[in-house]
């Protein structure tokens, strides 16, 4: 804020004070509150920095005072609002917006921005015995990088800590003078420490600056401003190194292009570890570390295609594109790039973009008005122009210079502007020859496609890569069928476009941080079809494509992980075990751990692919390196992935596993002791409940561990003791459960969330292990168990929530029912919502389990006490927790509960009317779930008492609580009968009949249910005029989408006819099969076959045969549909009816409509399996000769059907008839007709092959083969 | 085959045929035909006790004998068919 403002407030407030002394109403402080006046904003922020900070303050809920009771916040942010957010503008919950996937990722897995997709290496296997190429990584400079990299992290360290003492040694100094003399002394000897000693500006310079913009002193490779012509030489330098931060030097022109990219990936030059110093760093590890023999710069291999090999710098694709050659050309005359500048760059970042376009429309907006504009704004009298004060000085700090209008050096004179062709405006140039829609941020990997170069004059390299680009689009932003023809291209030619090109393609668009889950999806998938094809070739690639996989592996979306994990299968499949160890073992002690965690990863799957065995060698090796800890961490955390990953598979290779990673329990450094610890866990977690034996050498270490441990190790051990006791035998189970309960209750007291997890988990395990015992739980664990955790703290945090419960449910189940519940139920009154709630869910759970008869009188009057009062004090139940708590435990008690229903009725009808429609709804459920134990007390008249209040009721407009309403009304029917309900059935189902028309699904499943279970039971109590309006009601419900409903439906017009005779409904029905829609139709076909069922075929058939005379195709389908289902239903009922629809079978199968022909086949084959064995040969036959002339149909579904009905009949007719049938046309001259013939004659083989050696042709003998089969004449 | 007959029931139920021994396609000749059936024939007698039974009274052979000629015959379609095909 500016000085004068401050001024001027300060001003207002002494006159403010002035009027208020002035004035001097004095008011009770007490009664009325302070000044509110004070809080006010006196001023409106001029900077955006300051309003955000406001916004987050509001956000901050520590900092304002809570204003009201409202809804947890976590609640109110999952709420679909409906304005701000872009979700609904396709209507909601259909419609998912296609998701970036940086924007759901934590900092931890934003680090995968930070990797750097290496240079491809040298493939041992392809060259055989040849030296490899100076200019080829080989594995060995991979490793000598790593080891280089991490010296350089241990040195920084130790300056860093160095620095660290040295500034407490020179405060320490200031104290006592005496001292500073033999402080001064060692400081000397130093050259970094003397830039200090020079004064406070000096020290200031050198933290804002870094001395690499001071000129040089030690010409080395730190050294600063890498020029253009510098960078190409072979500059002796070691730093090789992929992710080398030092390159990355900030060249004055190329400030302002990484401050123009604010990078998501965090991966600015900034962006450095933290214990790190920047200032005087830099000369001492020049100093520090010897520069290698080798010199060789990887700047010697030209990257093909720039930006795609090698995206060195901290992999922003913003540095990408101001690489050496092309940097000058925006940054030196214009102060900000102006949207003309974009393609002078060629590739921009979509950040870029959009700071460019809301630049450009800030600029158009805020610039200067003149005077002439300022004159026709205000009246011309009244005002006027005041001269500016003589202290106004215009600002001119750089910072706001460079957010003013760019000035172009020099007057400004217009100038006409050259007209630009490849200039790109707003609207996204059209892609040419059919290419899909290109994002800004596809620019820069497909930017190249845009340009409208002349195929023919690219070298074939070129149009390679371009023809891979076009492909790559198509895949990523095409439409479905450009997408499938696109990969198979890329798939099938994949070997002829080579694993480079492809790969330098691919990957980096991996990399792109504005990703999408969809487009992540398609080119992983492009990987791993192409991996497929490349196989071997994919070696010297295999680093590059884990390094962009491997983040998959952590993915929070489950597919996603699963997607990494085959594509690093096959990538080890392709490269195999030595290739791929080759590529991952450097980054099994990188300094980063995220790059060690997800090697472990990759590794676990690996060995899941190749076989475990074949890993234990190199496993073991690692595991046991002595160089750094870090390795040994990996190579025990592979071990904890394998576990995880293969579960019981491990067991064949659990000894070894187990020996290999058991000295880790002794390591020096406390990190790998917890992961070994962690790692036993998981191997015994994924073996149980066997192999014990491999486990025994590492219990004495475990358990000296757990008593010489504390924090986070004892943590890792406790859980390992955890794992590994329920695969003991009983006796030894409980000796040791008895042990280590002693350290177990002592850290029940721990205040570590991870312990606590820990410590629930352990004695979830130890409790449900066999030769624990009741006694021994409810004496020495329970006192100290409820004390600590049965706490209301537990249950805020929804892990310990639901560990809590699972462990006191284990526990239960040991101990009984009445030792818990005893121990919770008063924890029922508790203040605390969600303690209560907690409180519920494990006596639901308990009780579930175990059900009720533990609970003596008083301790079920406390409950049921306890039960009512948290039911009536709830404020929200989102989960149902109370709502099932209460349902089980009166379902449990049974009889028990009789006394208690006048009260929880009660309850109940008070909350059927309350203003809440969650409480109503809550309430109606409720009653569904005791019904039954109501009627087991024989509380009927409660029940009818009950009925009519929700009879009263039904009027209710929330269709949520209106379908609860009806569930209540059905479970009372249900169990109370027709004759005894009250309302009268007759009564009721008036009322429902409007009800009916309502869309919600609710609504209608209930209603619908309840109607037929009225149609089932008390059909009698209604009038059949009313039952005729309702068939009319239940025609709309078949539209419904949930089957249930339709199939409900369905059914109530079976009971409905039964109730009422067929007549009138069948006439509903059968007009409704005019109706278009296809769906109605086939639910009607279906309703008719029921009737038909339920009110004998006789009935039905007349009308229904009569209704296919109408010249109809839907009607006639809709009857031979209503004949196929009907059969069907009817079974060897039909043997009665199959002459009178013979005729009308004959018709249909004779129809010029392939629909008719074909639902007329599967009525035959309904037909012919219904009535097989039952003497109805004949008609089966005549039938059999109008379907046989379909079966050269190629429709498929005609198609099947006649084999269908083919099939039919050699169950009915036996297999020699058909084999009569088929025998004409297997030998016939045209292959058509051979192919269906044998196709015919092979399902009959393999249905009947038996049946048929008897029906063979006989065959007379050739020369001197014999056909003949002369037992089958043998005549006796 | 049609594009849309690769993926629908009838494709599979082919590739089911295929996997039978016995099972034929438009390609087959007389004798392979007649193999296939002297081979089901054979296995069928072999197989059904009251077959074998009815043909020991016919011929006067004990069953044991009717079954082991009913093999031999088998085995040397067998081997005949390899010889030829």
């Amino acid at each position: 804020m500016d000085p004068e403002i401050a001024k001027t407030q300060e001003e207002r407030k002494r006159m403010e004070q002035q009027l208020a002394s002035m004035n001097s109403v004095t008011f009770d402080t007490d009664l009325y509150g302070g000044n509110d006046r004070d809080s006010y904003v006196t001023s409106i922020p001029v900077n955006e920095d300051e309003e955000n900070l406001l916004d987050s303050m509001i956000d901050n809920e520590v900092a304002r005072k809570l204003a009201s009771y409202t809804a947890p916040k976590s609640l109110l942010k999952e709420m679909p609002r409906g304005t701000d957010e872009n979700d609904d503008v396709f209507g909601g919950a259909g419609f998912k917006k296609p998701q970036r996937i940086i924007d759901r990722e934590d900092d931890y897995r934003k680090r995968r921005l930070n990797r750097v997709i290496s240079p491809e290496r040298h493939d041992a296997f392809a060259a055989g015995e040849k030296t490899p190429d100076p200019s080829v990584r080989t594995y060995a400079d991979v490793m000598r990088e790593e080891a280089l990299k991490r010296e350089k992290e241990e040195t920084l360290k130790l300056i860093a800590k160095k620095k660290k003492q040295e500034e407490e040694d020179a405060a320490n100094g200031v104290e006592s003078d005496k001292s500073s003399d033999s402080a001064g002394a060692p400081k000397r000897r130093n050259r970094w420490d003397q830039s200090q000693d020079d004064g406070s500006a000096a020290a200031k310079k050198a933290k804002t600056t870094s001395d690499w913009d001071l000129p040089d002193t030690t010409p080395g490779r730190w050294d600063a401003t890498p020029t253009p012509g510098r960078l190409g030489d072979a500059t002796p330098s070691a730093s090789v190194g992929r992710r080398n931060r030092w390159d990355e030097t900030p060249t004055p022109g190329r400030v302002v292009d990484s401050d123009a990219t604010p990078h998501a990936g965090g991966a600015t030059p900034g962006a450095t570890p933290a214990g790190m110093t920047w200032d005087a760093t830099p000369k001492l590890s020049g100093m520090a570390t010897p520069t290698p023999k080798r010199q060789r710069s990887r700047w010697d291999e030209t990257p093909a295609t720039m930006g795609s090999a090698t995206p060195m710098a901290g992999a922003t694709p913003a540095a990408v594109s101001f690489t050496p050659g092309v940097t000058p050309v925006g940054g030196v005359e214009l102060a900000t790039p102006t949207p003309g500048a974009i393609n002078l760059r060629g590739a921009i970042t979509p950040e870029q973009y959009n700071l460019l376009r809301w630049e450009k429309d800030i600029e158009e907006r805020n610039r200067p008005l003149t005077d002439d504009e300022l004159d026709s704004m205000f009246p011309q009298e009244g005002y006027k122009i005041l001269e500016p004060p003589a202290s106004y000085v215009p600002i001119r700090t750089p910072a706001r210079k460079l957010l003013a209008t760019p000035t172009p050096l020099g007057t400004p004179l217009y100038s006409i502007p050259e007209e630009n062709r490849g200039q790109q405006f707003d609207v996204p140039k059209e892609a040419p020859g059919g290419l899909p829609f290109m994002k800004p941020e596809d620019y820069q990997y497909f930017g190249a496609l845009l340009n409208e170069d002349d195929e023919e004059e690219l070298t074939p390299d070129e149009q390679k890569e371009r023809k891979i680009m076009k492909l790559l689009l198509k895949v990523k932003n095409g439409t479905p069928p450009q997408r499938k023809t696109a990969l198979r291209q890329l798939t099938d030619k994949a070997r002829e476009f080579g694993a480079g090109p492809l790969f330098n393609r691919i990957l980096p668009l991996l990399m792109q941080p504005t990703l999408e889950d969809q487009e992540r999806h398609l080119l992983v998938k492009v990987i791993d079809r192409v991996l497929y094809k490349l196989d071997e070739l994919v070696r010297p690639y295999v680093h590059k494509i884990l390094v962009v996989i491997e983040p998959l592996l952590i993915d929070e979306d489950y597919y996603a992980r699963v997607e990494g994990r085959e594509i690093i299968s096959n990538l080890s499949k392709a490269a195999g075990l030595a290739t791929m160890i080759a590529a991952m073992r450097p980054d099994i002690d990188n300094i980063d751990e995220y790059v060690r965690n997800t090697t472990a990863r990759a590794f676990s799957v690996v060995a899941s692919a190749l076989g475990i065995p074949a890993l234990l060698p190199f496993l073991k090796a690692v595991c046991q390196s002595k160089k750094s800890w870090q390795a040994r961490h990996t190579g025990i955390k592979i071990v904890q992935q394998i576990a995880i990953l293969i579960g019981c598979a491990v067991l064949p290779h659990l000894r070894s596993l187990v020996e290999i990673i058991e000295h880790g329990l002794l390591d020096e450094n406390q990190k790998v002791r917890t992961i070994t610890a962690l790692s036993l866990a998981a191997l015994a977690e994924a073996a149980a409940p066997y192999g014990i034996e491999s486990f025994d050498s590492v219990l004495k270490p475990l358990w000296k561990g757990i008593r010489s441990h504390r924090g986070k190790v004892l943590a890792a051990f406790l859980k390992a003791i955890g794992f590994i006791i329920p695969l003991m035998d009983a006796l030894y189970a409980s000796y040791y459960t008895k042990e280590v309960m002693v350290i177990l209750i002592r850290e029940f007291q721990s205040p570590d969330e991870e312990m606590k997890k820990i410590v629930l988990k352990v004695v979830k395990q130890c409790v449900s292990t066999e030769g624990v015992e009741s006694d021994y739980i409810r004496s020495d664990i329970l006192p100290e168990f409820f004390r600590n955790f049965w706490v209301r703290r537990m249950a805020l945090d929804r892990r310990n929530y639901r560990q809590l419960v699972e462990t006191t449910v284990e526990i239960a189940n040991k101990v009984g029912v009445a030792d818990i519940v005893g121990r919770i139920v008063e924890d029922l009154k508790d203040e605390s919502e969600p303690y209560r709630r907690m409180v519920m869910e494990t006596i639901e759970k308990v009780v579930t389990n175990l059900g009720a008869s533990d609970i003596d009188a008083r301790l079920e009057e406390l409950l049921i006490d306890g039960i009512l009062y948290a039911f009536q004090e709830q404020t929200s139940d989102d989960a149902n927790v109370m709502l099932n708590g209460f349902g089980a435990v009166v379902n449990a008690l049974g009889q028990r509960v009789k006394p208690y229903l006048p009260q929880i009725c009660g309850t109940i009808k008070w909350r059927l009317n309350n203003k809440s429609a969650k409480v109503r709804q809550q309430a109606a459920d409720l009653i569904s779930r005791i019904a039954v134990v109501m009627k087991q007390c024989q509380e009927e008249q409660l029940m009818g008492h009950l009925g009519v209040v929700l009879y009263e009721y039904l009027g209710e407009e929330y269709p949520e609580v209106l379908g609860s309403i009806l569930g209540a009304l059905k479970a009372i029917v249900n169990v109370i009968g027709m004759t005894k309900m009250t309302p009268p059935i007759k009564d009721l189902l008036p009322r429902l009949t409007p009800i009916l028309k309502n869309r919600h699904e609710k609504v209608q499943e209930n209603c619908i249910d309840l109607v037929g279970r009225i149609a089932d039971r008390g059909a009698e109590f209604v009038p059949a005029r009313e039952w005729m309006r309702i068939c009319f009601e239940l025609l709309e419900m078949l539209k419904a989408h949930k089957k249930g409903i339709r199939r409900a439906t369905v059914n109530t017009f079976g009971y409905i006819a039964k109730a009422i005779g067929p007549q009138d409904v069948l006439a509903t029905l059968l007009n409704n099969l005019k109706v278009q829609e296809r769906q109605n139709r086939v639910c009607t076909t279906v309703a008719i076959a029921i009737v038909a069922e339920t009110c004998s075929p006789f009935t039905v058939l007349p009308a229904l045969m009569n209704e296919y005379r109408v010249p109809e195709l839907n009607v006639q389908n809709g009857v031979l549909k209503s004949l196929s289902f009907l059969f069907e239903y009817i079974g060897e009922m039909g043997k009665d009816y199959i002459y009178a629809v013979t005729p009308l079978l004959e018709d249909a199968l004779m129809d010029r409509d392939l629909v008719h022909r074909q639902t007329a086949a599967s009525a035959v084959k309904h037909m012919a399996l219904g009535v097989a064995g039952l003497g109805c040969e004949d008609a089966l036959v005549h039938l059999l000769n109008y379907v046989w002339p379909n079966i050269f149909e190629t429709s498929p579904h005609v198609i099947n059907a006649v084999m269908e009905a083919i099939e039919g009949m050699r169950v009915a007719l036996g297999a020699a008839v058909v084999l009569n049938y088929c025998l004409q046309g297997l030998f016939h001259p045209a292959r058509k007709v051979r192919e269906v013939y044998w196709k015919i004659y092979n399902s009959l083989y393999i249905g009947a092959q038996d049946a048929l050696v008897a029906a063979y042709p006989v065959l007379e003998d050739e020369q001197h083969n014999v056909y003949r089969r002369p037992e089958l004449m043998m005549f006796v | 085959m049609q594009a849309s007959d690769r993926f629908n029931i009838n494709s599979q139920l082919e590739h089911l045929q295929a996997k039978y021994v016995g099972t034929g396609h438009a390609d087959l000749n007389r004798f392979e035909w007649a193999v296939n059936i002297q081979r089901d024939s054979y296995a069928s007698y072999v197989g059904h006790y009251p077959l074998l039974a009815y043909f020991a009274i016919a011929e006067n052979e004990s069953i044991g004998r009717e079954r082991y000629n009913f093999m031999q015959v088998r085995l040397y379609i067998a081997r005949m068919s390899m010889f030829i095909i």
